[in-house]
């Protein structure tokens, strides 16, 4: 299936999936039957490995803690654009070596940075494995940042930046952020703006290399054909050369300032691009699966949600809409999107606040409970059907710390949420109040409040 | 623009994976193939394709419909989506929605995609979960339900599916046009998704025609990959499918297009554009269509044109000449009608459109005079060959491209060759599928430009 010759029932919306990268929203369940986590020490620091002798491939997650809200105010995007330079030139090979060198061993090696953290993949043959590692090394500690790559990236950069500005998903997605949070980090935009990126200089990512790569807030994440005395050999060779410390990561703990706002930015587009949401729940909260649960019920569940249904079933007002639990590092959202010809815009607010409201004041029904919970636990082993989606998770557990014997535990914690802990939290939590819209659009209907 | 930038994004993930292929040495000592399916044909036609996967016990269950946007009736353009999304409705026996329902509570996850050659549904569940999905689906191959009632809030769901990939979008605009007008005979010049009058126009009657002339288990394809074997599939295939009788679905059409003379040329200005596309478009032979041995030379050749930063255009127009920020060669043989092969470049600040193309054509024009290099050709061959390789690695990869080349016409042998042709492939034979496609006659140009604002526009 290619992308330009099918059309599908939904559209998957990556946008959100940006922002929104609690990869572990549920976590253990059949599956883990056969997934067996060793962890590998060396130099310092730690993988997950989970071996897998089936086919000749090799899959690596990495993730350094602190992402692009540790970007200086003014060089928004200094994360990106470190991410993006990486792979292009370090130690005695220069940007076309390396690349060169990539492609004729068939390694992919990639960097990107998201809020909270800065994320590595290698996948490599396993024939080539070392040599992919110690691509990796020199990627990590000694990148060249040699003056055609990094304007040619900075260009690339500014020129996603202006592409971001003609999609109305990614306008009212910044507007959104803005609005929750207009004096925090996560209020502004990940990959940073024209002028912010033209201010990054050559010593502002030679420093976050020195200050953000570092091994005390590195994870890692092993799939595939490789045992655990040579990850240990090659851990030992990649990271041994890594700072053991870098500087402290300064982003504040924050609540979103979520009070019912609706903010209009107009664009001349056909349709308008709905975000909207409101407070979450933390990861490390003790109402986290009783948030899932509740999500699900709402909004998240595919097909299934009482939004899903309310929106787009029974009215067709929408072809996509959705929420979901998005917690983040330093605070936590229930995030949603819509969109709707202009003409329908302001209706479609109102049944998203009426499903709000009807959830507040009535709470779930056993039935739904029941339904959300067969779902989220038995769905949990189709999230481990490729080493790239298995290394992610080994990943995400370990940022969150949720221990290497979460996946055994993880429906458990599911089942074990009651009728009363959702109905409590649907109470608490669910404010049609509060939920928050930022609209990309001409919308009829809708009064802004900004 | 997220949108756009997924479309690429999965644009260049189709060059590297669809081109899928096993490969390299591992497979050179194993006699070939790249997933060992195991195949058999039920006596009312229903061909099944069983790719073995033990990762997870779970498997993906897929019922492939060999029936697209490119078989639709003049006018009625957009049926085979709209019928697609109204699958869900109900059966003789189950209610609207019911299936979703069901699915999700049984821990499933599932979604369906229509494209010109074909409509296809799936399902990913637990291994026991198999023949509930597999009961379900085959009592909507012939037991759908509609009225109007359904059809009307649907047809809704999918003018708003229409805006948010196309009308949002300049560039996808654009691209439905181009396309319209780089085939002159062919139905691939319609938008899948249809034209907007023509959605609009559609009755629960005319998608109900459209089912009951093509749905049936002699035109359609079941893929089920994962934790099972074909001993395991099949006795529980012929229980569920094998009792729906054959239909006498008509034959699919195959057009001709007739040979392009003239070099056509598009252009959209847009005041929402921030960001100028330059792109051209050629006609190419396929899997199925025209000089069919050139697929793979043109695979390569898309690869060492713009298959990544090592390739061609990436080096000589964005790297050495600093005139573009992107630059990408986009190939994908297996389609039942005529291919397309398209190069895309978007401009760097500063630089024009104009500028763009000269150097495209000046690229294009040493590959004709001179020929691709020998260690050029040996470099991306190696990587598709690598590609195969990772391709087995998940589940949805081998079901994927298994159940659209059956559904195609294609075997399951075309698949599991892909290697062995690739490997055969030598600059000689490159060389020739540039000449034969990169023929300005066959081609559309594409301008995405920004449109001067009014204040600009009188600044200047």
């Amino acid at each position: 299936m290619t992308a330009r010759a099918a059309t599908g029932r939904t559209f998957a919306a990556l946008l959100l999936l940006a922002v929104a990268f609690a990869a572990l929203a549920g976590g253990g369940g059949p599956a883990q039957a056969a997934v067996q986590i060793q962890r590998v020490s060396a130099a310092g620091v730690e993988a997950w490995l989970v071996e897998d002798h089936s086919n000749p491939i090799v899959t690596a997650r990495i993730a350094f803690r602190g992402g692009a809200s540790t970007d200086p105010a003014g060089k928004e995007g200094l994360a990106e654009m470190v991410s993006g330079l990486l792979d292009e030139g370090a130690v005695e090979l220069d940007s076309a070596a390396f690349q060169g060198r990539l492609e004729a061993l068939a390694i992919t090696l990639r960097f990107d940075a998201d809020l909270d953290s800065v994320r590595g993949r290698l996948e490599t043959l396993t024939e080539n494995r070392a040599e992919a590692f110690a691509l990796l090394r020199r990627a990590l500690t000694q990148p060249r940042f040699d003056a055609e790559p990094v304007e040619r990236v900075r260009s690339q950069l500014q020129a996603r930046v202006r592409t971001a500005l003609e999609d109305p998903d990614t306008v009212a997605t910044r507007a959104f952020f803005a609005m929750a949070f207009p004096n925090h980090p996560y209020g502004r935009p990940t990959s940073g703006t024209v002028e912010s990126l033209a201010a990054v200089t050559g010593d502002d990512l030679r420093a976050f290399v020195r200050e953000r790569l570092t091994r005390d807030r590195l994870v890692i994440g092993v799939v595939g054909d490789i045992d655990a005395a040579e990850l240990e050999r090659l851990l030992q060779a990649t990271f041994a050369e890594l700072p053991e410390t870098g500087a402290p990561i300064a982003v504040a703990e924050t609540e979103p300032a979520t009070r019912g706002q609706v903010a209009v930015v107009p664009t001349g587009a056909p349709q308008s691009a709905i975000v909207f949401g409101q407070r979450g729940v933390a990861r490390d909260d003790p109402d986290y699966y009783a948030a899932t649960v509740l999500a699900n019920v709402l909004a998240s569940g595919p097909f299934t949600s009482r939004l899903y249904r309310e929106v787009r079933e029974k009215r067709g007002l929408v072809y996509t809409v959705y929420a979901r639990l998005t917690p983040l590092d330093h605070a936590s959202l229930i995030l949603g999107m819509a969109g709707t010809v202009n003409d329908r815009a302001g209706e479609t607010i109102a049944v998203i606040r009426d499903v709000w409201s009807a959830l507040a004041s009535d709470g779930v029904s056993e039935e739904e409970l029941a339904d959300a919970k067969t779902y989220l636990t038995g769905s949990f082993p189709l999230r481990f059907t490729s080493s790239g989606q298995i290394a992610a998770i080994l990943v995400s557990m370990q940022l969150e710390s949720l221990g290497i014997d979460y996946l055994e535990r993880r429906n458990a914690l599911i089942e074990a949420v009651s009728l009363a802990d959702v109905n409590r939290l649907a109470r608490e939590l669910i404010s049609p109040h509060a939920l928050t819209f930022a609209i990309a659009g001409a919308p009829d209907g809708v009064e802004a409040t900004n | 623009m997220a949108h756009r930038r997924m479309l690429q994004r999965l644009a260049l993930a189709a060059v590297a994976l669809l081109l899928l292929g096993a490969a390299g040495s591992a497979f050179a000592r194993d006699g070939g193939g790249v997933f060992h399916p195991e195949t058999a044909t039920l006596e009312n036609g229903l061909e099944v394709v069983v790719v073995s996967n033990h990762r997870s016990p779970v498997v993906t269950h897929m019922l492939w419909y060999k029936v697209g946007a490119a078989d639709e009736p003049a006018g009625h353009s957009g049926i085979a989506h709209l019928l697609e999304h109204l699958m869900f409705k109900g059966t003789k026996t189950r209610g609207p929605g019911e299936f979703s329902a069901t699915v999700s509570r049984n821990g499933g996850q599932e979604n369906a995609f229509t494209s010109w050659d074909f409509t296809a549904y799936y399902q990913s569940v637990a291994k026991d979960r198999l023949p509930l999905v597999m009961e379900m689906e085959a009592d909507r191959m012939t037991n759908l339900v509609l009225n109007e009632e359904q059809v009307a809030p649907e047809k809704q769901v999918v003018l708003e599916e229409r805006r948010q990939r196309i009308d949002n979008d300049p560039g996808a605009r654009l691209d439905v046009f181009a396309d319209a007008i780089l085939f002159f005979n062919h139905p691939y010049r319609r938008p899948i998704i249809g034209w907007e009058k023509e959605i609009r126009d559609l009755t629960a009657e005319d998608v109900l025609a459209f089912y009951r002339r093509w749905y049936a288990p002699n035109n359609a394809v079941l893929v089920v990959a994962g934790d099972v074997t074909l001993a395991e599939v099949l006795p529980l295939a012929r229980t569920y499918y094998g009792a729906i009788p054959r239909a006498d679905t008509p034959a699919r059409l195959d057009l001709a297009e007739p040979r392009a003379e003239t070099p056509r040329r598009i252009e959209l200005a847009d005041a929402r554009v921030r960001q100028e596309t330059w792109s051209r478009a050629y006609i190419a032979p396929g899997a199925r269509y025209g000089a069919t041995e050139l697929a793979q030379p043109l695979e390569v050749l898309a690869h060492v044109l713009g298959g990544g930063p090592s390739s061609r255009l990436y080096r000589e127009l964005v790297v050495e000449a600093g005139l573009a920020d992107q630059a990408y060669v986009w190939y994908e043989p297996d389609v039942r009608g005529p291919a397309r092969f398209s190069v895309t470049v978007k401009p760097r600040r500063g630089v024009s459109l104009a500028q763009v193309e000269e150097a495209v054509d000046g690229v294009f024009a040493r590959v004709l005079a001179e020929g691709i290099d020998a260690d050029e050709v040996e470099r991306s061959r190696r990587r598709l060959q690598a590609e195969a390789v990772f391709a087995r690695d998940g589940l949805s990869e081998g079901a994927q491209l298994l159940g659209r080349a059956l559904a195609i016409g294609l075997t399951t042998e075309h698949v599991e060759q892909w290697p062995a042709r690739i490997a055969a492939v030598g600059k000689a034979e490159v060389d020739a599928a540039a000449k034969a496609v990169l023929d300005p006659g066959g081609s559309v140009t594409a301008l995405l430009g920004a449109e001067a604002s009014d204040q600009q526009a009188a600044a200047q």
